[in-house]
């Protein structure tokens, strides 16, 4: 099991450092001056130099490479040469480990952006994972315990329609009607559980986690049906019955037991696919997650911030794999980790 | 105890006395191209402590009626008539759940594959407590404390170490011996094994069904033991009921169903059994063809498309009349469903000369491998 982690958590490693110079590599080979960027309309010749100096861009890109990683593991300051530092040290930004860098678009560091946004994007993918796989699950099984029935055909049929539906399209229905024009619900405004208590916190996310929980429910509506007639068909569970244990307690121990833990794999994924920000909902429902920070930064050619979440998500993608791997031998006694 | 092995289609005037009298058991299935009559008017009795193989090729119905008598073919849209009193009850005028509460504790059941018979993420030991906790009132130390004493009985050795595996740890004769646990803890009456060695190698067979017979002197249950193997046939049963497209074509004691079968369905599967200490002159002849279709089964003997002796019968009766299951010619305890008239005759004639040339000469020998033990 340890040796197990150690050697995923390794591999992670080196994955996140190839990506990252994958991600490097194809940013300096666009054919955008970043320094002339970030430096904005009215640029002199020597502004842009200096800026360009601040920011390391005057150095080969395998040396700002090495930087990012150092900053990464050790963290640095900015402007990034030493001269500028000293000529004006009221103006030096330090950039503590894990540092993604500075965004002379905006100002500040990258790692800023990112804990400002971060707190929204996983309120939203924690609540809209509660939502999707609560509902979805239990369709899933209503379904599939009524199989062949109208019920059935009925859920199947909808979540097929739902998961067709663009989510732009059910986040603009919901705010459009249910807020706008019905006045059920208040427009969505993030507002953070220190602010407003887990009250508001959780009103104000019912809306945009609906919406981003929309697709995926439907999705996992017809899994689990699937999943569950699966198991239902298995000799074990004829064997549970044959015990003499009622219909209720075969479904609740062993039928899901078995259905629910492919299921546990694909949530993992997905919710890290989420963590690295939900761009269509964040936008549509004007939350500054991650999501809605990748966008404008891609917008703006905030180059340090596109790497910087780029390496961000894909590390949650890394890291919730391992879990779900670890989480797999929990669950699984005949997949052993070695 | 030493009651004479009661014949199966005796009248139904010993229902009373008998343990399992299944009278004229129909499950059938309605589907969109028509009605499959998978089992079609099986009767039979059984006594406590006594052995009953039922005989078939693959979709003969034997499966079908088994799980009839679990009541467990709700779900399925299977249409089930007749009787089946077991102990005096008529277990298909019950409710789901007095059927669920007799479900392990008076009936039980081993299946084939006890590898899939087993849930891969529950512990053997949580699964065969289960089995006991459901039906007794008990707290969970006791019931572990029985499921270990029953794994010992079974022979698993170290039961309270091997008590917290998963089936994938035990190899297959234990699984097998687990499920025989897990049927057995609750000192059922009857016990249903479906194809319990099928899954096994030939010497961990052998210990397999050692253990049934040490349990079934030990507890006095009855035993259906569904095969398509004559030789667990010969090795377990007392009654050998032989089965072709949901019906009972044969039916008789063990001994005298083996050594003078009189349906030429039965002759086949006699035929095609290899046998190793036998005659090298032998052959092994297969049954020509295939198991009919219950949508659509042959007219008249369901058999005579495969029979190889209908030309011995006058006429078409082959093609156009089901024979009855009557007494045959040795007797009212071996009953056959056949139109031939000197079957006993034929089969040492013509059959076993082709089967067992050493046998042919002394007709009253014993036929498969070795004698049935315990005959009365």
């Amino acid at each position: 099991m340890f040796a197990f982690l150690v050697r995923r958590v390794f591999a992670g490693v080196i994955m996140l450092i190839v990506m990252s110079l994958v991600v490097f590599g194809l940013f300096f080979a666009s054919p955008v001056d970043v320094a002339a960027f970030a430096c904005g309309k009215n640029c002199s010749p020597a502004i842009k130099e200096q800026t360009r100096k601040a920011l390391g861009y005057d150095d080969p890109t395998l040396v700002q490479w090495k930087d990012f990683m150092v900053g990464i593991a050790k963290g640095r300051e900015y402007p990034n040469d030493p001269e500028l530092r000293e000529a004006a040290p009221q103006l030096v930004a330090s950039c503590d480990a894990p540092c993604f860098g500075y965004s002379q678009v905006n100002s500040r560091t990258v790692n800023e952006e990112i804990s400002k946004a971060f707190p929204i994007t996983v309120s939203l993918a924690v609540v809209a994972l509660i939502i999707w796989l609560t509902v979805g699950i239990a369709l899933g099984c209503i379904a599939a315990l009524t199989k062949g029935s109208f019920l059935d055909r009925g859920l199947v049929g909808i979540s097929l329609v739902f998961y067709a539906f663009p989510t732009f399209f059910i986040g603009l229905l919901l705010l459009k009607f249910v807020s706008i024009k019905w006045g059920l619900w208040d427009i969505p405004e993030y507002t953070s559980i220190a602010d407003g208590g887990v009250g508001a916190w959780l009103y104000n996310l019912i809306l945009p986690s609906v919406t981003l929980a929309v697709v995926f429910m439907a999705a996992y509506v017809r899994m689990t049906r699937a999943f569950v007639l699966e198991a239902m068909s298995e000799d074990y569970i004829r064997t549970a019955h044959s015990k003499g244990l009622s219909r209720g307690r075969v479904l609740r121990k062993h039928t899901l037991r078995a259905a629910l833990t492919p299921l546990v794999t694909m949530a993992g994924l997905d919710f890290a696919g989420l963590l690295g920000g939900a761009i269509i909902t964040e936008y549509v429902f004007n939350f500054n997650g991650l999501g809605k920070l990748a966008v404008d930064a891609n917008q703006n050619y905030d180059l340090p911030t596109i790497i910087g979440l780029v390496v961000l998500a894909a590390s949650f993608v890394i890291l919730m794999n391992i879990i779900v791997d670890v989480l797999y031998a929990v669950i699984d006694p005949r997949v052993r980790l070695g | 105890m030493t009651t004479s092995v009661t014949p199966a289609a005796t009248s139904a005037g010993t229902a009373a006395e008998t343990f399992l009298s299944v009278r004229d058991l129909m499950v059938h299935f309605p589907t969109s191209d028509g009605l499959v009559k998978s089992v079609d008017g099986l009767s039979f009795d059984l006594q406590r402590g006594q052995t009953l193989g039922i005989v078939g090729e693959s979709g003969s119905g034997k499966s079908v009626s088994s799980m009839a008598i679990m009541g467990l073919h709700w779900g399925t849209g299977a249409k089930i008539s007749g009787q089946i009193v077991l102990d005096g009850t008529d277990l298909l005028e019950l409710t789901p759940d007095q059927m669920r509460r007799k479900r392990g504790q008076d009936v039980a059941m081993i299946f084939q594959d006890p590898l899939s018979a087993m849930h891969p993420y529950f512990t053997v030991g949580n699964q065969i407590m289960e089995a006991y906790q459901v039906h007794n009132d008990v707290s969970k130390g006791d019931a572990k404390k029985r499921a270990i004493e029953m794994l010992d009985r079974v022979g698993i050795p170290n039961p309270d170490r091997r008590f917290s595996d998963y089936p994938h740890q035990f190899s297959g004769g234990m699984r097998q011996r687990a499920m025989i646990a897990m049927g057995l803890i609750n000192n059922p009456g009857l016990l249903i094994a479906d194809e319990p060695t099928t899954a096994l190698d030939v010497t961990v067979q052998a210990q397999i069904l050692d253990l049934l017979q040490d349990l079934q002197r030990e507890f006095n249950s009855a035993i259906i033991i569904i095969t398509h193997d004559l030789g667990v046939v010969a090795e377990m049963a007392d009654d050998v009921l032989v089965m072709y497209a949901g019906r009972a074509v044969e039916h008789g004691p063990c001994r005298e169903l083996l050594t003078h079968p009189e349906m030429p369905y039965t002759w086949g599967l006699l035929s095609s059994v290899p046998d190793v200490t036998g005659d090298t002159d032998a052959r092994l002849i297969p049954i020509p063809g295939s198991p009919p279709s219950l949508l659509n089964p042959p007219t008249g003997c369901a058999f005579h498309p495969r029979c190889l002796h209908r030309d011995k019968v006058p006429g078409d009766l082959c093609r156009t009349t089901m024979p009855d299951l009557v007494p045959g010619q040795r007797g009212a305890h071996h009953t056959k469903r056949c139109h031939l008239a000197d079957s006993d005759s034929i089969y040492q004639t013509e059959v076993l000369p082709e089967i067992a040339p050493d046998l042919a000469e002394e007709p009253a020998g014993p036929l498969v491998g070795e004698a049935p033990e315990e005959q009365r």
